[in-house]
């Protein structure tokens, strides 16, 4: 059936792509996950993805064709397959999870197919395992976690008990969070990688963190997990002891909502922050508000500037995947989240990342930045080009 | 680590077993009615947290959710009683099985098309905000409030099946349906009444979890596979069996979460694994 439906396909895009062929349009393959845990994450970037398109009226100049990972590695390395061999597109943007990332990598290296990563944050893609065919504009695991730590020194924060799923990212999170953190003098007095996914119930390890009595409880959530865990930490009233810090991911304003007061106070560091004072963001927030009836998140704006990324090299003259490839990691611009530019060295994005608390402003809650540690950028970490 | 802190991971694992306790009860006596396997139980338990979300906000209280989820989740329920379950009453564990499995991701996406992809918060009352002292330890009162209700359903199920004469009909019909059918009980209505009452506690567990967890699309996923393990241990069919099920399952997630926390996520399925191998009835089954 599977092959039957494949040898239709390739027949219907061999007949009918014939008298396309003299146009001028750049194929787009847009990887997201649809379905799962995640599926908000890829409608978010989708979202973005599009408005960046429709602001500067060149929507019809890009053949778009969405994908479903599952957020299964085989299943996105197969759809990453069927995006450049039958639909043979011309870019690829998108990848969420880390893990897709990962099996996908050596393909689009080989195939030659340039990738515009709007999420996964694995430090390997612009690390070790770096192409020039991968590029970067979202961040990297290690990019965000590390300015938190001299701003918790700053503030007196001296031990830490770090929390986060047990999954690559929530390691790596941890990880260069910790690296940065005990450089400089700070100290890592406990912490625990939770069941991913499966832990539904985080009272015995916020139990178990309070008892050990830290300065500070430093955590990686997202999604529904961030949900779960901030609301929890509220319940337990250990705000009154042990504040939270973490990963900016933890109270994105795609799930602030949901978290309600109990996010209040929570600091964190991110990349992009809805409330950033530029006249680039605020032209941003109102027309993505416009379309959406609420605010934008950082994957959002991943997806935005994935676009506009893409125009730019486009616009530079770029027009086939060598060419695209080539031009992508050239292309700076000021985006709502501040300067962008693509480091050759890494092909990873550099950027400011800022720190944020989540306050309440009437009725609603929103981010007020406390620091910003501006372009960011990644030690090449065995990345050769 | 002082007796405080144990007391509270005591409460903790008290509360995660009621939660499975208000699940698993609904599945485990419509199995051993029925002989019907219910995969669909956990969408019913996911309905249960958005309809809560969506009442709360349209009466502005929680308790408005409190009520109108069971009573919304037991209503899907009967719908698909009429439509589907009475259908496959006869056709075999492996269509069921598959139907059920199916209904599973219907009322993925038909949330997912309803609510959107995004968590939905539910606030708790402001009665039960915040944490309250007993006995000199201080515990989220909210999650009082689950032991608390959790405890009632127990209580109010034991007298049920116990003490009533409708209890004693279900008894029967567990025990041996065609010949409880024969002494002139109706079978049927029995079943259909059962089976209501299943999802209207599924949907009380929705609503109340989703203070704690919020509403997700995943929820009724991944609470599918403890409630089943749950089932399996206590044992299929009976309230003594799901109540001990209930209990080990939830002190050994939370007590393994705390002690071991490097084989937290398999040490039930360890479990599962031994009864499956050594007691495979279960614990306390209904039928000896």
């Amino acid at each position: 059936m599977r092959k039957l439906l494949s040898t239709l396909a390739v027949a219907a895009v061999a007949t009918a792509g014939i008298p396309h062929m003299a146009q001028a349009e750049t194929k787009v393959g847009l990887l997201l996950p649809k379905s799962g845990t995640y599926a908000a994450l890829g409608n978010e970037i989708e979202a973005g993805f599009n408005l960046a398109l429709k602001e500067a009226g060149k929507t019809g100049d890009f053949k778009i064709v969405v994908e479903d990972t599952e957020i299964k590695p085989p299943v996105g390395l197969a759809k990453a397959r069927k995006l450049v061999l039958e639909d043979e597109v011309d870019v690829i943007v998108g990848i969420v999870s880390s893990g897709v990332l990962g099996a996908l990598r050596d393909f689009v290296h080989e195939a030659k197919v340039p990738l515009i990563v709007a999420n996964a944050g694995n430090n390997a893609a612009t690390g070790k395992s770096c192409s020039p065919y991968i590029v970067r504009v979202s961040f990297s695991n290690g990019q965000v976690n590390r300015p938190m730590a001299p701003w918790l020194m700053e503030k007196g924060i001296k031990t830490i008990y770090t929390l986060a799923p047990d999954y690559a990212a929530g390691h790596q999170m941890i990880e260069s969070f910790t690296e940065a953190y005990t450089a400089i003098g700070g100290k890592i007095i406990g912490g625990e990688f939770t069941p991913f996914r499966k832990t539904k119930d985080f009272g015995p390890y916020l139990t178990k963190a309070k008892s050990a009595n830290p300065d500070g409880i430093f955590v990686f959530y997202a999604g529904g997990e961030a949900i779960s865990f901030v609301k929890q930490y509220g319940s337990f009233g250990i705000a009154k002891d042990v504040p939270l810090f973490g990963s900016g991911f933890l109270t994105s304003p795609l799930y602030v909502k949901a978290e309600g007061d109990a996010a209040v106070g929570v600091v964190a560091s991110l990349h992009y922050v809805p409330t950033l004072d530029t006249p680039e963001n605020k032209a941003f927030v109102a027309a993505f508000e416009g379309e959406q009836k609420r605010p934008p998140s950082e994957y959002a704006v991943q997806g935005y500037d994935a676009a506009k990324m893409l125009m730019g090299a486009i616009a530079a003259g770029a027009k086939d995947r060598e060419s695209i490839a080539k031009a992508l990691p050239k292309v700076k611009y000021v985006g709502p989240r501040g300067p962008m530019e693509i480091d050759p060295a890494t092909n990873n994005v550099v950027q400011n990342i800022y720190i944020y608390e989540t306050v309440k402003q009437g009725e609603a809650l929103t981010q007020k930045i406390v620091g910003t540690a501006t372009a960011v950028r990644d030690a090449p970490n065995g990345c050769s080009m | 680590m002082d007796t405080g802190y144990w007391a509270l991971q005591f409460l903790n694992a008290l509360q995660f077993s009621m939660l499975l306790f208000l699940l698993s009860i609904g599945l485990t006596v419509i199995f051993g009615l029925l002989h019907f396997v219910n995969l669909a139980h956990g969408a019913l338990y996911m309905l249960g947290a958005y309809i809560g979300v969506s009442a709360a906000a349209s009466f502005g209280s929680y308790w408005a959710a409190f009520f109108l989820a069971p009573v919304g989740v037991t209503i899907i329920g009967a719908i698909l009683y009429f439509t589907l379950i009475e259908r496959l009453r006869h056709a075999g564990p492996m269509n069921q099985v598959l139907v059920t499995f199916g209904l599973i991701f219907v009322f993925l996406d038909l949330v997912r098309m309803t609510w959107g992809d995004i968590a939905l918060g539910l606030e708790a009352p402001a009665a039960l905000a915040g944490s309250s002292e007993f006995a000199g330890i201080s515990y989220p009162t909210y999650r009082f409030f689950i032991i608390a209700v959790g405890a009632v359903v127990m209580a109010a199920l034991w007298v049920g099946l116990t003490r009533t004469q409708i209890g004693a009909m279900i008894r029967a019909g567990v025990e041996n349906g065609n010949m409880a059918a024969a002494l002139g009980i109706n079978v049927n209505r029995l079943f259909f009444l059962v089976f209501c009452v299943g999802c209207a506690l599924a949907g009380l567990a929705g609503v109340i979890a989703a203070p704690v967890f919020s509403a997700t699309t995943g929820m009724g996923i991944s609470i599918l596979i403890p409630t089943l393990i749950v089932v399996v241990i206590g044992g299929l069919g009976s309230l003594e069996g799901a109540i001990a099920g209930s209990l080990i399952v939830g002190f050994i997630e939370t007590l393994g979460a705390v002690f071991l926390p490097e084989v937290a996520a398999i040490s039930s399925y360890v479990l599962l694994a031994a009864v499956l191998i050594l007691r495979p009835q279960g614990l306390i089954p209904a039928r000896g």
